[in-house]
């Protein structure tokens, strides 16, 4: 247990070397203002989208979201996912678990990754983090995955031959291309992107990347995203929470 | 005793590996045995889909918005090294220097998780490296401070 400790603490050493900071700080004031601002931020449009379906029964025995979990009881839960899933005895993101939450309990007909209804409502209960600090569980269990996900982070892959360290951790602040690197914490998903016109999940952003390498990425909701996600959290704990962030 | 044409085969399966022979930091002789063009070159540096360089270097191109500073400038690059020098770095500048990110841009072997689109090719063609070294040999002034 304290080797693997170590071990993450040491994995995680080339970020903390540097001062953390949100991607939010390398924006443009203009783009940063459209975060700010709740009616100019477009992600909010799926937040309030969410929060309808959070309220909206589904399922055959009519049941919302909000028939077991009270107005503002989803505070502070984004920032502690991904999370231990004992029934599955797996990490599962927010996303998962909603997906989950969905199926297994309501009984509802599943909501697939990437969907305007998941993004929504993985937007709605995100924001009710917004401004708290990341605060990854300190459950050993997920161990071995954020060990997994740390080697993945630095596993060169594609025909370009690039891991996500080499540009993140050895070169944020640079610019690749026109786009200044950012260190990589994901303080604020889902996020809008411009990019995208649209709000996307962590694993969008992701599959851009490997697919910027000219790697296979993995499908959405493959393990090795939870995996990467829970490194990337337990790197940028106690940053705020952003969601739902503006990023260009 | 072996047709001519079988011979001839053999011959020219042998041309890629021994065209590619790396005498110290450089490989003296062309990937083709033919000169490149360095206007082809240029429009391969400065592509973003296929040399991609501009992604990292900037370099002599006032046309092109959004160059990269992860990388040293292009300009000057044919004055600061050899054509053997260069074309090794971009043929493979990983046997230099395994660490570095530059990619490279003639090798298939070693690579992870390679997209089914890009599986079994290299990210330039010989030919085309031929063309890009002929374009830096031409870089012979170094940036501005």
């Amino acid at each position: 247990m304290i080797h693997r400790a170590l071990m993450l603490a040491l994995l995680a050493l080339p970020a903390l070397a540097q001062e953390r900071r949100s991607g939010f700080e390398d924006m443009a004031p203009q783009t940063q203002a459209m975060q700010r601002d709740d009616t100019s931020n477009p992600g909010m449009l799926w937040a309030l989208e969410g929060e309808d379906l959070f309220r909206q029964p589904a399922g055959p025995a009519g049941q919302s979201c909000a028939s077991c979990h009270a107005e503002g009881s989803m505070q502070g839960v984004a920032a502690r996912y991904p999370a231990w899933d004992t029934a599955r005895q797996a990490p599962i993101d927010l996303a998962g678990r909603i997906a989950q939450c969905r199926t297994d309990r309501q009984g509802a007909p599943p909501l697939a990754r990437e969907s305007q209804g998941l993004l929504a409502l993985s937007a709605h209960v995100g924001q009710q983090s917004r401004g708290l600090p990341i605060a990854p569980p300190a459950d050993p269990r997920l161990d071995a995955a954020r060990v997994q996900g740390a080697a993945l982070y630095a596993e060169r892959r594609g025909q370009l031959d690039l891991s996500c360290a080499q540009c993140h951790d050895d070169h944020p602040g640079r610019r690749l291309a026109g786009s200044i690197i950012p260190q990589a914490h994901p303080t604020g998903y889902p996020l809008y992107r411009l990019e995208w016109q649209a709000l996307g999940s962590l694993q969008r952003r992701l599959r851009g990347c490997m697919t910027g390498v000219r790697a296979e990425p993995f499908a959405y909701g493959a393990p090795e995203y939870i995996a990467i996600e829970l490194f990337l959290m337990s790197r940028a704990a106690g940053l705020a929470v952003e969601t739902p962030a503006v990023r260009p | 005793m072996p047709s001519p044409s079988i011979l001839l085969a053999f011959l020219l399966l042998a041309l890629p590996a021994a065209a590619q022979e790396v005498v110290e930091d450089a490989i003296p002789r062309s990937l083709t045995g033919t000169p490149g063009d360095a206007t082809r070159g240029r429009a391969i540096v400065a592509d973003r889909q296929r040399g991609l360089c501009l992604l990292c270097h900037s370099g002599p191109f006032p046309e092109e918005p959004f160059q990269g500073n992860l990388a040293p400038s292009l300009a000057g690059a044919g004055s600061r090294w050899t054509e053997g020098q260069l074309r090794l770095r971009l043929v493979d500048g990983k046997r230099l220097n395994p660490d570095s990110i530059m990619p490279s841009y003639h090798r298939r072997e070693g690579l992870h998780r390679v997209g089914p689109a890009f599986q079994g090719r290299t990210i330039l063609t010989a030919a085309e490296i031929e063309d890009v070294l002929a374009f830096l040999m031409t870089l012979r002034e170094e940036a501005a401070p």
